[in-house]
């Protein structure tokens, strides 16, 4: 079930990066898209009902493996939110530049390149 | 060996963040600096070639700690970005002159050299994501480098289309972790080989491939290239054509197909389609453009497509082919790209109509790109020739005999649109509109002639057999293994 909201987040930001005209628009859908696909990410180390993964003192080795969370795709996650906010500022500069240039957000108005 | 590894990563890495410290003060510096990188990585890729290592990095051990992996295909890899960006950081003395800020130029020049290098030597799937990352965002940068109209667009749209890329990449890879516990791929090539295929397998294959076919714009995921290719400065584009989607495209796929998924018919059957479409239609498109670079990105598609070709038929041969292929496409695309900015440089314009007679006003330029041309069209003695043929021989042996039609066509076509280069741009006399504004710098001249030379000698790896040609065979024979063993 939560999967499935997961992808339908993902589904809503490809949608949003295809389908609009406007350039902060575009940006905003690959922000939902990442979200999802960060929500992915942590859901695959996810245990229902698990702890915190930080090995304490006088905690068994055997007791932590089986029941803490995957501590791995929360590193990850961190990178990768990191990476997205560098791809997100970039974005958001380029549009800036655009808007400061030619006063429109409309990728139809600013097409020039064809063929 | 081994402990030379990382510094294909740390060195343009540091360099990047140290040039913009030094050249507040130092005009020279970025020039000097970034050229000397570039002389040192060359110098060490050189060394690789015929290592095999891995190198723990802090001494944690593999499915611990994070590995970096050199071998036969890493080291050809290799090979070819450093050597390819010496030369295009070697032209960019001259050329970026033309641009306001050198500094931040070299800087993200050297970061996409540093994430190339590290998408190549990465021994697991989330740090190929980051290199993967790290070289893409410093492309996207380098595309809108002159912050004009047409740059800006076609930067935003490889943007939006690269970082969607890399986004399908991840959920891919972060499906793969939950199948298998691990991101070491030698580990998930020995969990995936015990575990019976699944949808939820198929269906991280399936994004896997579509991610890092957009990155290595294989058709119907071009979009994005005859845009982003020829509005970069040319270096840059010579860079990008040259090596960036095959260090973060093709060779990523193969590493996937071939060393950790194991290459199934199905798989193979994606892989031709996808070769032969990029091939045909990529030259067709090449074909009615009248802007040089844009003719010259199309051409990209269209001859990764043999690449691609090459390595769906999986044998021996078809395998040395394509690598083969590959190397020599990184070098005669990045001169033909570089001939098309010295064009530029000299003239204004690179509009095929408004160009004429260069041959007199500009011998470097004119010679080298004859090479250029003649090479991407395989015209015997250059490189592209041999390889050509031994992707079309492996074809014939493979029973594909409409495939190698299929790829003679698409050779015929390639040689009809550089014919049409050479006419308009250099041969006919010259218009009279046309002036030269300045002569081709010496840095830019002699970028070009080392590639002009170098399409030659490498030509003469053929000598060495053809069919285990030097340097291309360590490379083959390390897809050839098939899935990795720990």
């Amino acid at each position: 079930m939560v999967y499935t909201l997961c992808f339908m987040l993902i589904a809503v930001g490809l949608y949003g990066i295809l389908v609009k005209k406007n350039l902060v628009k575009i940006i905003i859908g690959f922000v939902i898209m990442e979200a999802g696909a960060h929500l992915l990410l942590i859901l695959i180390g996810y245990r229902r009902g698990g702890e915190v993964p930080i090995l304490e003192k006088g905690v068994a080795a055997i007791h932590f493996a089986q029941k803490s969370v995957d501590p791995v795709p929360q590193a990850l996650v961190l990178t990768s939110i990191v990476i997205g906010l560098g791809i997100l500022a970039l974005m958001v500069a380029m549009a800036i530049r655009m808007y400061e240039r030619f006063h429109t957000f409309d990728i139809n108005e600013l097409r020039r390149l064809k063929g | 060996m081994a402990i030379w590894i990382p510094y294909f990563i740390a060195i343009p890495i540091g360099a990047a963040f140290f040039i913009p410290l030094v050249s507040r003060h130092l005009r020279w510096a970025p020039d000097v600096l970034g050229n000397l990188v570039m002389l040192v990585l060359a110098g060490l890729s050189l060394l690789t070639f015929g290592q095999n290592a891995v190198y723990h990095m802090g001494a944690w051990q593999t499915p611990i700690g994070i590995d970096l992996r050199l071998d036969g295909l890493a080291s050809l890899l290799l090979i070819s970005i450093n050597l390819i960006g010496l030369t295009s950081s070697f032209y960019s003395v001259a050329y970026m002159r033309q641009y306001t800020s050198k500094l931040r130029y070299y800087s993200l020049f050297l970061l996409m050299v540093a994430g190339m290098n590290g998408v190549v030597l990465a021994a697991d799937l989330f740090n190929l994501y980051i290199f993967v990352e790290l070289a893409s965002i410093a492309s996207y940068a380098l595309v809108a480098f002159g912050c004009e109209h047409e740059e800006l667009e076609a930067a935003f749209k490889y943007l939006i289309l690269g970082s969607l890329a890399t986004l399908f990449a991840l959920i891919g890879i972060s499906l793969i972790y939950g199948l298998t516990g691990s991101l070491n791929m030698a580990q998930v090539a020995g969990r995936l080989a015990s575990t019976p295929s699944s949808t939820a397998l198929l269906f991280a294959l399936a994004l896997l491939c579509t991610g890092f076919a957009l990155k290595s714009a294989l058709v119907p995921f071009h979009a994005w290239l005859p845009y982003a290719h020829p509005s970069a400065p040319a270096p840059i584009s010579a860079m990008l054509s040259g090596v960036l989607i095959k260090a973060i495209g093709i060779y990523v796929l193969a590493r996937l197909l071939f060393n950790v998924f194991g290459l199934t018919p199905l798989l193979q059957t994606v892989l031709q389609t996808l070769g032969v479409l990029s091939m045909v239609v990529g030259v067709l498109l090449a074909i009615g453009q009248w802007d040089m670079k844009r003719l010259f990105a199309y051409h990209s598609i269209s001859q990764i497509g043999y690449v691609v070709l090459g390595l769906s038929l999986a044998t021996p041969l078809g395998l040395i082919g394509a690598l083969y292929h590959l190397f020599n496409h990184s070098i005669f695309k990045s001169l033909l790209f570089l001939n098309a900015g010295a064009v530029e440089y000299a003239t204004g314009t690179r509009e095929l109509r408004k160009l004429g007679g260069l041959r007199r006003l500009l011998p470097v330029t004119a010679t080298t790109s004859l090479v250029g041309s003649l090479s991407i069209a395989g015209i015997p003695p250059f490189n592209g020739f041999w390889s050509k043929l031994i992707i079309i021989i492996a074809c014939v042996q493979a029973e594909h005999y409409w495939l190698a039609g299929a790829a003679v066509f698409v050779s015929f076509m390639t040689l009809a649109s550089f014919l049409k280069v050479q006419k308009y741009a250099f041969l006919e006399t010259a218009k009279e509109k046309l002036q030269l504004l300045s002569k081709v710098p010496f840095s830019m001249g002699a970028a070009m002639v080392f590639l002009a030379l170098m399409c030659l000698l490498t030509s003469l790896l053929v000598l060495t057999g053809l069919t285990h040609p030097f340097l291309i065979t360590p490379a083959a024979e390390a897809l050839q293994k098939g899935i990795l063993v720990m």
